[in-house]
Order: structure tokens, then C-alpha cells, then sequence
């Protein structure tokens, strides 16, 4: 099913982590590079999480978690996406991710990763190619 | 003349073959090639600077300023349990840490219980585990509070911590007058940038002159707030922005304080400031200098202070944890020693020096050391601390620190057009301003306008991590049995007739001080005492913008 619309992206920020610079720098940057953004602000539960999703249909949700929290904020999210069938849409996570936890985190169903350093267009190029809906670009 | 210089200048550059980069600083200053007296024609030496300890203080808040006695050296810690945290504390004192800071996980910043929902993954990551006074115990157990001083970073509970300090020093004999610390309860920058809140905003102002007039009665060498541009800074804005939103913070304080009634001049001297140290070394430095300069020339000639020691700003200092960079983390050393310099020879009262490994984790007891031992050697080898205020005179500083003052002003004049602090928040000024500066300024990275090294030049081929620390996921089982065990052995029923009169307290205007001290003694948790008054006050909600 190729659409003709733009990649609709959720930016989010599980848990009580407050450090959202680096999520809002990409949301806007995602923005600009011709996605369609939401940005839940911070403090998000994983129901919360769910209930956006639920709600926006996107295309991807990035995920971003910089207080160390991510494992559990990530995997209860997986599952509450594995409870209600939702396997066609990207979900990443970054922040500070340590490298010990990527193949937990991919087990789970998490891409991405990325940290800090990382160019707002790796980022676009990230979300781009590793969509699961197709996309004509 | 202007236009001769500007022709002279490019001639320059042309025949020197200058390399086309940005001289802009992080403010977006325009930096010449050369700065000479005609740039600081109208610098009178007793006016803009006067002595250091002097009116309008540019030049230190001390005589004496480090001859008499170094900075704090005082590393922002915590992680795990209070037990692990304490064993944190005490190897930085054997190793010459001079000032304690607290560094607590988000749980507590938020006063939820550990058991909370809302702490899923969070226990211990950020900070230190505290639910009730039992940590508070643990985390203090073996440390003189009559020698040392202790910073708490805590903004919304920031009333109940420092109750549950005052009761810990009780314990230990010691009396309120004899504490010495800060909690930093500065709550208008979290709103503004590191979105630690709790409540709405009057409320919280409320909270926060509780403390200011508590202490000046009951706790006299406590510094009531730290008025921070650190996270206004670490979330993004310019060094500009990060000066004006925390004086403007500074100044709304004050004016509540004075609405409450209390006299300027008994309780300014114990607000106390922390700015960030960042990359670009003489525009931090002139900031610093700029800041003492606007508030001292505030604090007298608007709010009326009478006392030297109201018009002194004190501050701490933290290098900038943004500009750590995970690639080649060692590098890292390197930026913090130039940070920690611009705090020291700006004037700092206080230096927290960011570890090496804290774009990855929090810093292990390696890199900690190395951060300390960073201080050290700057007070001890490098021979800066043994004149005041050494770079003044410089026409190029002092042409920076007029140029920060002005573009300050600037700022003030805007927010007071916009009905001041809080309605500007409310406003969304400030976060867009910073959500806009922190975008521009990772537009400049990525176009390689600006250089970070080992990021986006000079990268290197591969890269190892070092080893780092992590938080055993034991820590949360442990912290919530501990909680259960405090609240199945305390006396429930104090605790609740505790809590009622604290909230029948809110409901008034009474200061609320001695009920939360009253209710913290009896071990009632911070999330029991924060849900009460949440009941009162209500909670903030962020309009979400980027």
C-alpha cells in the first residue's frame, strides 16, 4: 500500500526524565524534513504512550530516555503494543543508551539508539529506511 | 571610523589569508579581530568595577576572593540507595571534597514514593533513593553537618528535604542555626527549562517564601535558593538567555518576598545563584562578571537594599554537562578543565566539575576523581587563584562583560513588557526561546559552522567506550521493601493527624515549614506529604512545545 502522505511521526518522552532538549531538537528537525509531528511532551506513560499511538496512527515512534529508565519503559511498551496488535509501525529509542542493553532493547523490538552527537539528518535518514508501512519517497 | 577599522580589519584578514570561520560566540556576538581602548571609551574603574568586595562587586563578592580560601569543591552526586550514596560521599571527602551536593533520582524531584507507578525503571538511576527520613539517616550517617555544607537539588519538595535535614542534624545533636547548605528551590527554572514541578506556579511561590522566611528566623547560614541558569543553559539557550531568564528568576523572588513583607535587606544575602560553565571561555567569563554587576546595581537602586551583603551574588558553578561528548569521552577532561577555569576566574563561590563519562552514565569513582582532582590542580599548581580577579582591564573583557549586561537589559525589558516572570512562562516565552536556540545551534553543528571535536571533525575511525557505572535493578526491590518496612513500623496514627494539620495549613496561609517538619520527624513519606498538598494546590501541566 504506497501512500502519498507524509511519514507521521510521534515524538515521546516515557517516564519522570525531564531532559527533553534533545527530543524537541529532533521533533522539529523531523518536522522539517517533511514529516508530520507530535510531540507528547514528557512524562508519558506507557499507557499513555499506547494511547497516542492508538489515537494518531503513526508511522514511527521515537522514544527518548536519557535517565537510564529505558529497559523497563521500553519493554512495557512493546508489550502493550504486542497486546493490542500493533506491529506495522517503527519504534525506536535513544538517549543514553548503554551498549550492553541494545540486544535486550532489539529483542524487545526497539531500533535506533541513537546518542548523543548524533546529526538531526542520520536521524531522518534512520526513520526513512527503516519504516514498516512502504512509503514512496 | 567604524568604517575604517571594519576596512582595515578585512585587509587584514585578506593578506593574512584568515580562515573563513564563525567568530561568533554562543550568544551570537560578533567577535573583531582586535579590541583597544576605543571599545571601552566610557569605562570608569570605580563605577563598573570597584573594588572586589565593592559595590557593584564585577570584580569578586570577597576582598580577599581565593587568597583567603579556595572555592567549594563540591561534586553533584547520587545514585543507587542511600547507603551506596553515603559510601560515594565519603570517598570524595577523603579525597579533599570540600561541599556535599545531592543529587536525588527523579522519584523524589517528582515526590512520588518509590512504590509509585510513576517510578517504574526510575528508582536510583538518576540520584539517590529518598522516601523518607530513615534514608535521609543513612545518607548523612557518619558525616559531620557542623563541618561540611550541603547542597540539595530539590525544587518542588524542596521544603520537606530540608525538613528532614534539619531533623537529621537534630539527631546528630546539632542545632538549625549551625547547618549550613542550600536547597536549590528555585521552581520558576523548572517551568522554564528542567521541567522538575510539581505544583502551579503560586503555589509553589508560596512554598518557596515559606522557606525563605523560616530559615531567616530558624536556619540563618542556609542559602534559601539557588537561582539557576544551569538547566536553562543544558536545555539549550544561548549564554545571553541563560544570564537574563536567572537574574529576571532572581528578581521575581525578590518581589515576592518583599509582597510577603519581609525586609530586602533580612533575607537577599542568602539567595544564592548557580550558573553553568560552558565551551566559549571569555564570554563565560564576562557573564559571571556581568551577573554580579546587574544584580548588585538591581538590588540597590530598585528593591532598595541597604546592606553590602544583600547586593553580592554569590554563585556555583557546574562545567556544561551538553558539551560532554560521548565520542572519545577522554576529550571530556580536557573541556572541563577549560570550563572549570572561566568559573574560577570568574569568580565562582563554589565548582562542580563534570566527569569525563557522564555523556554515557553516571561518573564511576575513576572519573570522579579525575573531575576533583581537576579543581585541585587548577587551585593548587596553576597559580590563578593567587590574584582577584586577574583578566580585568582587558579591553576585550570588559567590552564583553558592558555587552552581556546590555543584551541582558534587553531581555528584561521584554519580559516585564510580557507582565513579568511567570506570565512570560505561561506565555511560553522562554521555552521557545531556548526550544529555538538549542535548534540553531544543533543546525551549526550539523552544517559544521561549529566544531565539536570528535564529532563532526576529526572523528575517529572507531571508538570504545570506557567502562561505566549501572545501577542494580536490586536497588528498586530493596528502596520499596525498605518503604513498606518504615511504614509498617512507624506510628501510622501521628502520622496521620501530621498530615492534616499540614494540609488544614495549606488550605491557609500560614507558613507551612514547621507542620512539614512536624511530619517528616514521624517518617510520613515525601510522596504522602506531596499528595496532601497536591490536594490543595493542584498540579502543573506543561504545554508541550518544540
Amino acid at each position: 500500500m504506497s501512500k502519498e502522505r507524509k511519514i507521521k511521526v510521534i515524538v515521546a518522552k516515557p517516564g519522570l526524565d525531564g531532559h527533553d532538549r534533545g527530543a524537541k531538537v529532533i521533533a522539529r528537525g523531523l518536522r522539517d524534513a517533511g514529516m508530520e509531528v507530535i510531540y507528547t511532551g514528557i512524562h508519558q506513560t506507557p499507557d499513555d504512550v499506547l494511547n497516542s499511538i492508538i489515537q494518531e496512527d503513526p508511522d514511527a515512534v521515537l522514544l527518548s530516555i536519557l535517565s537510564g529508565a529505558h529497559n523497563a519503559l521500553c519493554s512495557k511498551i512493546m508489550e502493550k503494543l504486542r497486546e493490542n496488535n500493533i506491529d506495522d509501525v517503527l519504534v525506536a529509542v535513544g538517549g543514553i543508551i548503554p551498549d550492553e542493553d541494545k540486544k535486550f532493547l532489539e529483542e524487545q523490538g526497539l531500533k535506533g539508539f541513537h546518542g548523543p552527537g548524533t546529526n538531526i539528518k542520520t536521524i531522518v535518514d534512520f526513520v526513512k529506511s527503516n519504516l514498516k508501512r512502504k512509503f514512496r519517497i | 571610523m567604524i568604517e575604517s577599522e571594519s576596512k582595515k580589519d578585512k585587509e587584514i584578514e585578506n593578506k593574512k589569508n584568515t580562515i573563513k570561520r564563525n567568530f561568533k560566540n554562543l550568544s551570537n556576538i560578533e567577535i573583531k579581530r582586535l579590541y583597544s581602548p576605543k571599545d571601552v571609551e566610557t569605562f570608569d574603574y570605580n563605577k563598573d568595577l570597584g573594588e572586589p568586595g565593592q559595590f557593584p562587586f564585577t570584580r569578586g563578592v570577597y576582598d580577599n576572593m581565593y587568597r583567603g580560601r579556595f572555592w567549594t569543591m563540591r561534586q553533584f552526586a547520587g545514585f543507587g540507595t542511600a547507603k551506596q550514596t553515603n559510601e560515594r560521599f565519603k570517598f570524595l571527602i577523603a579525597h579533599g571534597q570540600t561541599g556535599l551536593s545531592v543529587a536525588f533520582h527523579f522519584p523524589t524531584l517528582y515526590g512520588y514514593e518509590s512504590s509509585d507507578e510513576k517510578s517504574l525503571g526510575e528508582i536510583g538511576k538518576v540520584g539517590v533513593a529518598i522516601d523518607t527520613l530513615d534514608d535521609m539517616e543513612v545518607l548523612f550517617d557518619g558525616i559531620d553537618l557542623s563541618k561540611i555544607s550541603t547542597s540539595m537539588t530539590i525544587n518542588g519538595p524542596a521544603s520537606i528535604l530540608l525538613a528532614m535535614y534539619i531533623v537529621v542534624g537534630e539527631k546528630k545533636g546539632l542545632k538549625p542555626e549551625q547547618l549550613r547548605g542550600t536547597i536549590q528551590n528555585d521552581i520558576l527554572k523548572e517551568y522554564i527549562a528542567q521541567k522538575s514541578w510539581i505544583f502551579p506556579p503560586e503555589p509553589s511561590m508560596r512554598l518557596i517564601v515559606d522557606t525563605i522566611e523560616y530559615c531567616s528566623k530558624n536556619v540563618p547560614q542556609w542559602y534559601t535558593i539557588s537561582i539557576s541558569g544551569y538547566h536553562i543553559r543544558e536545555a539549550g539557550s544561548t549564554a545571553v538567555q541563560e544570564l537574563a531568564f536567572t537574574l529576571a528568576d532572581g528578581f521575581a523572588y525578590v518581589e515576592e518576598a518583599i509582597k510577603r513583607g519581609l525586609n530586602i535587606d533580612d533575607f537577599a544575602h542568602r539567595l544564592s545563584f548557580f550558573f553553568n560553565a560552558h565551551n566559549n571561555f571569555f564570554e563565560e567569563i564576562a557573564k559571571y562578571r556581568a551577573a554580579r554587576r546587574i544584580w548588585a546595581k538591581k538590588l540597590k537602586n530598585k528593591y532598595g537594599a541597604k546592606k553590602p551583603e544583600s547586593m553580592r551574588l554569590r554563585f556555583h558553578t557546574q562545567t556544561a554537562g551538553v558539551s560532554l561528548t560521548a565520542q572519545e569521552s577522554e576529550n571530556n577532561i580536557v573541556r572541563v578543565t577549560l570550563q572549570a577555569l572561566a568559573g574560577v576566574l570568574g569568580g565562582t563561590q563554589s565548582l562542580h566539575t563534570n566527569s569525563y563519562d557522564e555523556a554515557l552514565c553516571l561518573p564511576t569513582e575513576k572519573s570522579v576523581r579525575i573531575a576533583l582532582r581537576t579543581q585541585q590542580i587548577i587551585a593548587n599548581e596553576s597559580g590563578i587563584a593567587d590574584t582577584v580577579d586577574p583578566l580585568a582591564g582587558s579591553y576585550y573583557l570588559e567590552w564583553l562583560t558592558n555587552k552581556m549586561e546590555e543584551e541582558a537589559e534587553i531581555y528584561f525589558k521584554k519580559i516585564e513588557d510580557l507582565g513579568g516572570v511567570i506570565p512570560a512562562i505561561k506565555k511560553n516565552f522562554f521555552q521557545r526561546e531556548i526550544a529555538n536556540a538549542s535548534y540553531k545551534y544543533q543546525k551549526e553543528v550539523d552544517n559544521k559552522e561549529r566544531i565539536v571535536v570528535a564529532v563532526n571533525k576529526f572523528q575517529p575511525k572507531s571508538c570504545r567506550n570506557p567502562e561505566i557505572l549501572r545501577i542494580d535493578e536490586k536497588v528498586s526491590e530493596n528502596q520499596i521493601k525498605n518503604l513498606e518496612k518504615i511504614k509498617r513500623t512507624r506510628n501510622n496514627k501521628v502520622v496521620e493527624n501530621a498530615l492534616k494539620k499540614l494540609k488544614k495549613a495549606a488550605k491557609g496561609t500560614e507558613n507551612l515549614m514547621p507542620y512539614i517538619i512536624d511530619a517528616v520527624k514521624e517518617y510520613a513519606s515525601i510522596g504522602e506529604i506531596i499528595t496532601v498538598l497536591k490536594e490543595i494546590f493542584g498540579i502543573y501541566v506543561e504545554e508541550s512545545i518544540f
